[in-house]
């Protein structure tokens, strides 16, 4: 069949079950959009800045666990799209980004718009391509899916000349993938999962440490299974959130810098931890020679690269979190840990979260509404910040895949535009954004997106008029010599909402709290919720730099 | 410790802007990295010589692992292996001399490829502590241009790396 290699990678993207496309479109990326107007099949969310797109896109692939897929033109277009790249690589979020690229017979002359796009993010992704035979889109579109979408997934990048995109090929079905050099490993090593079986079944202190391989894996189900067998308590990572439902007798919460200080009373104790699916990434294990101590660690993961790198390890396991847990759950037996959970109980009742209830807003308050009245089930998004470890530590999300943020790389501006990706995903739940008024002016003009998409986006903001989380390591750290945190101008978010014909709902005394907070979840339509907190107001508790994980401050 | 990675790739551009890019990004540190297209044509076979202890080593394994063009990394270093460098040296040779560089020339087994009105480029392969020797010696005379390849190296006997397999079937 003769066509375009443009009409031919919208072909590819529609076997691939692709439906949406976040977008923006430009000159040299120009074939593509022709050939997508052909279309009607893929939606095509047209956002406000190329970085939305990416964002979405990410939001979009962490609600559904499908890939996301966004576009950008050459250039400016495809450099606004790596920050959101490195976001979705840090995160190991699967994504196909489509750039296109000056024509190959300009490539390497500072063309207009002309960037080396692949050479950028060569570090940032899984792998990239730059097309230079048109004949290979349909085997270049269908690797790079597959790349994204198994293993560790990641994004892959397709970098498009202009007159590739153009040229005519006769479209063939590609068949071999030929990859001679990727092949992921699923099945753990029946030796070592034995190993591990029989670690656990003679630990008395077990805890598991669970992130977002759980959800990259759809291991939630399993992995309750597995905790309910070993009465092991799980405590999650801040992207492993909604593995265990909040609420779930044996869920601790977050463990790390932020985390509930249970839970890492927990880490510091366990003799057995078992790592399910995480990094050891130092906001989690603070300091790594002081990590769970009094524990032999074992450690499952699909990227061998994780194993070893920061923490040592005592059973190393590569393989598919989901399918190893499913072998050890063969080997293990029921075992109870009635001494252990006692103990963690006791910690949960005289260490619990906590805040100090004021005549001011609370933060805290916002998000135990904001749970009260979704029941726990809306997907909830959020910037980085403040805002973000308070939605982490009280919302207590109930579901996998309904905690969204941003959590290797802390992207602020990333709440707005995954929201409406994961809106896109989702549009039969409840999206709540939760937010910063620092976070929300980076990328707030998708907004714009939201509203004229018809995506009802409850987007909450907790204003205090500063840079909070920087204020408080100022505090800290700095001696309270405040520099740089303060917005002396912030915009009218009640207007801004306005502007947009959308909904703007303000919240100033915790009197007003369930009323406005019920009026903006039961509005059909995106609404802004501007909350004003007390600025001073810090998240506990806190590991200082140097203190061990299990004496945090507490506030 | 130093070790030998030989390492098979696919023989797309860019691939070694990966592979020398992770290093540099990662602080690895390269000591000489040498590339060369293997006997089937998709694919190349790089010889990296990098410097670091086993848990250095081991991220750098599994680093290089995880890039989509890499096929096979195989750390030769604690295998019997034959390894090569080649040089090319431009040394001052006024006449009065030449005799003496040709005797050094032999001793090594090196050879002459060219001689200039006073000078004489010299070719010399083998294992590195022979490269350094050969430089050595004609230090004296005065070295006007020099370049040299990095190592090659290759597994003894029956042992191989190759995309199949690491032993022969025998």
């Amino acid at each position: 069949m003769k066509m375009t290699a443009a009409e031919a990678l919208v072909k590819c993207l529609k076997e691939q079950g692709v439906d949406v496309v976040f977008g923006y479109p430009g000159g040299n990326i120009l074939p593509v959009y022709d050939a997508m107007c052909e279309s009607s099949d893929i939606r095509h969310v047209l956002v406000r800045h190329e970085q939305g797109a990416v964002h979405a896109a990410d939001g979009y692939a962490r609600v559904t666990g499908r890939v996301g897929v966004c576009m950008a033109t050459s250039g400016p277009g495809a450099t606004n799209l790596v920050t959101g790249i490195a976001n979705a690589y840090m995160d190991s979020i699967p994504m196909v980004v489509i750039t296109g690229q000056v024509p190959t017979t300009m490539v390497g002359t500072d063309a207009f718009q002309e960037v080396d796009i692949t050479g950028i993010t060569i570090p940032i992704t899984k792998h990239n391509y730059l097309v230079k035979d048109p004949r290979k889109v349909p085997l270049i579109v269908k690797q790079a899916f597959h790349i994204a979408s198994t293993g560790r997934p990641g994004p892959v990048l397709i970098d498009l000349p202009k007159n590739v995109l153009q040229a005519e090929i006769s479209f063939e079905e590609t068949g071999d993938l030929k990859l001679l050099g990727y092949k992921p490993t699923y099945r753990g090593h029946k030796s070592q999962v034995n190993m591990a079986s029989e670690l656990i079944m003679q630990a008395r202190r077990p805890l598991i440490y669970c992130g977002g391989g759980i959800h990259a894996s759809n291991a939630s189900d399993t992995l309750i299974r597995f905790a309910e067998t070993l009465s092991a308590p799980v405590t999650c990572t801040l992207m492993g959130l909604g593995a265990i439902p909040g609420g779930h007798d044996l869920s601790l919460g977050m463990l790390g810098l932020h985390g509930a200080k249970y839970a890492n009373l927990a880490v510091t104790e366990c003799d057995v931890l078992i790592a399910l699916g995480v990094r050891f990434d130092d906001r989690v294990a603070v300091d790594f020679s002081s990590f769970a101590p009094n524990a032999k660690v074992i450690h499952v993961d699909i990227d061998p690269a994780e194993i070893g790198k920061n923490v040592r390890v005592d059973i190393p396991i590569v393989g598919d979190v989901k399918m190893v847990m499913e072998a050890m759950l063969e080997k293990l037996e029921e075992k109870s840990c009635d001494e252990w959970l006692a103990q963690v109980a006791e910690w949960k009742k005289t260490y619990p979260l906590h805040y100090k209830a004021g005549a001011g807003l609370k933060p805290q308050a916002v998000i135990e509404a904001v749970r009260e009245l979704t029941d726990g089930d809306a997907v909830i998004v959020t910037d980085v910040g403040q805002h973000q470890m308070w939605a982490a530590q009280y919302y207590k999300t109930k579901k996998p895949r309904t905690f969204i943020s941003s959590g290797g790389l802390g992207t602020m501006g990333y709440g707005l535009p995954a929201a409406v990706g994961a809106k896109v995903g989702a549009p039969d739940r409840e999206v709540v954004l939760i937010t910063g008024d620092g976070s929300f002016q980076m990328c707030m003009q998708e907004f714009g997106t939201a509203v004229e998409q018809g995506l009802p986006v409850k987007v909450i903001i907790l204003n205090n008029h500063s840079l909070g989380m920087v204020r408080q390591l100022q505090e800290f750290y700095c001696n309270r010599r405040y520099m740089a945190v303060n917005f002396q101008k912030n915009p009218d978010f009640v207007k801004f909402a306005g502007v947009y014909d959308a909904l703007g709902l303000r919240i100033s005394d915790a009197g007003q709290l369930h009323s406005v907070l019920e009026q903006a979840l039961g509005h059909d339509g995106p609404v802004i919720v501007d909350c004003i907190i007390e600025k001073d107001e810090n998240v506990y508790p806190m590991v200082l730099a140097g203190q061990p994980l299990s004496q945090p401050i507490e506030g | 410790m130093r070790h030998i990675l030989a390492v098979l790739v696919e023989n797309n551009p860019g691939v070694l802007t990966r592979v020398a890019g992770l290093f540099s990004r990662r602080g690895y540190n390269i000591d000489s990295l040498t590339v060369g297209r293997t006997e089937n044509s998709r694919i190349s076979r790089m010889t990296i010589v990098v410097s670091g202890d086993d848990q250095v080593l081991e991220q750098v394994t599994k680093q290089l692992h995880k890039l989509v063009d890499v096929i096979k990394i195989n750390d030769i270093t604690s295998d019997q292996y034959v390894d090569r460098e080649l040089v090319l040296i431009k040394v001052g040779a006024d006449p009065s001399v030449r005799a003496e560089i040709m005797q050094i020339v032999d001793i090594f087994r090196a050879r002459i490829v060219d001689i200039g009105r006073k000078t004489l480029m010299i070719e010399c392969t083998g294992d590195e502590g022979k490269i350094n020797a050969v430089i050595e010696s004609l230090m004296p005379f005065g070295i006007k241009e020099l370049v040299r390849t990095g190592k090659v190296a290759m597994l003894r006997g029956h042992k191989f790396t190759s995309i199949n397999d690491n032993r022969e079937d025998d």
